[in-house]
């Protein structure tokens, strides 16, 4: 075993299982339930988001949510395997290009929304994400631009 | 649980750094260090020797590699042929009694212990300024100061400097080679043990650079609040 791999062993056991989370995709508006410990109490508070980036592998994986709390966008990076991340629930997928939605933080307005993700059969919504807004029109203009 | 030992010393490789989750959901920088297996080469006796120690051996060499000094000499306990040898001192014969030549140590030495001091070399950082090396301030970028932004300053007086004479004192602290030497990380906590893999993992940094030689030995100094940790077991 070389170096790389030894230290990957180590931290094997804290490694978070494939079942335990869902699969993540950049674009995702994702929760993400964060145990917060207060004292001797513990709550959950959800942090409802884009998901903008994953970085980094194994034990170091990251990823970084961004919301826009009182017109002021916030963005937080969770270490994905952080026993602290009770769960994450995938809200809504959106069509993205790119594999860091860096982009998102110059967008005000309308051209802030991301597509959602086109035809087949993951086209529809996860959970009970229709949204209420006019998405559709939005997916049929950039589809005209494309 | 009683008081550490000074031979619960184990030789060890650094492997490399990572992050850990405590079980309160923390999230912490761990070194992970290879501990052993070590071998006993040589027993020390106050009668033998003058003093009482234990010779550790770490990382197996091929024989073609070594010399036959050492060859020789880990024959004499029967073991293979190692590149490093460290000595352990022990408080008397009966502490370095208690080992075998040829005897394997490994990480169940560290039983019950909570911290260990970790000894390296560090990194070697070639000739460096006083800034860099003492943490001087230098001068400032403009008000008239030319040619001297990261200069040491004054390095002493005249020849009344009484005692000293007109030398410069002794240990001043100047520019020069800067790391690679014997640095001693105090009581890191110990964040797991694997004694399947020889792996120990320790909260923060430990000296040098990775592959680097490491003595691994129960803490010798606590601080208060760390001492009752380790006294409670």
């Amino acid at each position: 075993m070389n170096r790389t791999e030894v230290l990957e062993s180590i931290v094997s056991g804290q490694l978070k299982a494939a079942t335990d989370l869902p699969a993540l995709k950049i674009g995702d508006t994702i929760d993400v339930h964060y145990r917060i410990v207060e004292g001797d109490k513990e709550r959950v508070q959800i942090f409802q988001g884009v998901l903008i980036a994953m970085k980094g592998r194994g034990i170091n994986r990251m990823i970084t949510v961004r919301r826009i709390v009182a017109n002021e966008g916030v963005e937080r990076i969770f270490p994905l395997n952080s026993p602290r991340i009770a769960k994450i629930d995938v809200i809504r997928h959106a069509d993205t290009r790119r594999a860091k939605l860096y982009y998102l933080r110059d967008r005000t307005g309308k051209s802030r929304r991301l597509r959602d993700e086109r035809r087949g059969a993951t086209a529809k919504p996860v959970a009970k994400a229709a949204s209420a807004k006019p998405r559709t029109k939005k997916v049929a203009k950039s589809g005209a631009a494309s | 649980m009683p008081a550490t030992k000074k031979s619960q010393t184990i030789l060890g490789k650094k492997i490399g750094m990572t992050r850990w989750f405590t079980e309160e959901g923390k999230n912490i920088p761990v070194t992970v260090i290879q501990a052993g297996p070590c071998r006993v080469t040589q027993v020390k006796t106050v009668e033998s020797d003058g003093y009482a120690a234990v010779q550790l051996a770490f990382d197996e060499l091929k024989a073609r590699n070594s010399t036959q000094p050492v060859i020789g000499h880990d024959l004499k306990a029967g073991t293979e042929t190692y590149r490093v040898h460290r000595e352990v001192r022990c408080d008397n014969d009966a502490e370095s009694g208690a080992f075998e030549l040829g005897q394997t140590v490994d990480l169940s030495i560290l039983e019950g212990v909570k911290f260990v001091d970790v000894i390296g070399t560090s990194k070697g950082k070639g000739f460096q300024g006083g800034m860099v090396r003492h943490g001087f301030k230098g001068f400032t970028a403009s008000h008239g100061t030319e040619r001297k932004h990261r200069a040491p300053g004054s390095i002493g007086s005249h020849g009344t400097d009484r005692g000293h004479g007109a030398k410069i004192k002794k240990g001043k602290k100047m520019a020069g080679h800067m790391g690679d030497e014997r640095v001693t990380m105090r009581s890191l906590d110990i964040v797991s043990i694997d004694l399947t893999k020889n792996m120990l993992v320790v909260k923060g940094a430990v000296p040098g650079a990775t592959n680097g030689d490491l003595i691994i030995r129960a803490a010798t100094r606590l601080w208060k609040p760390k001492a009752r940790i380790q006294a409670k077991g």
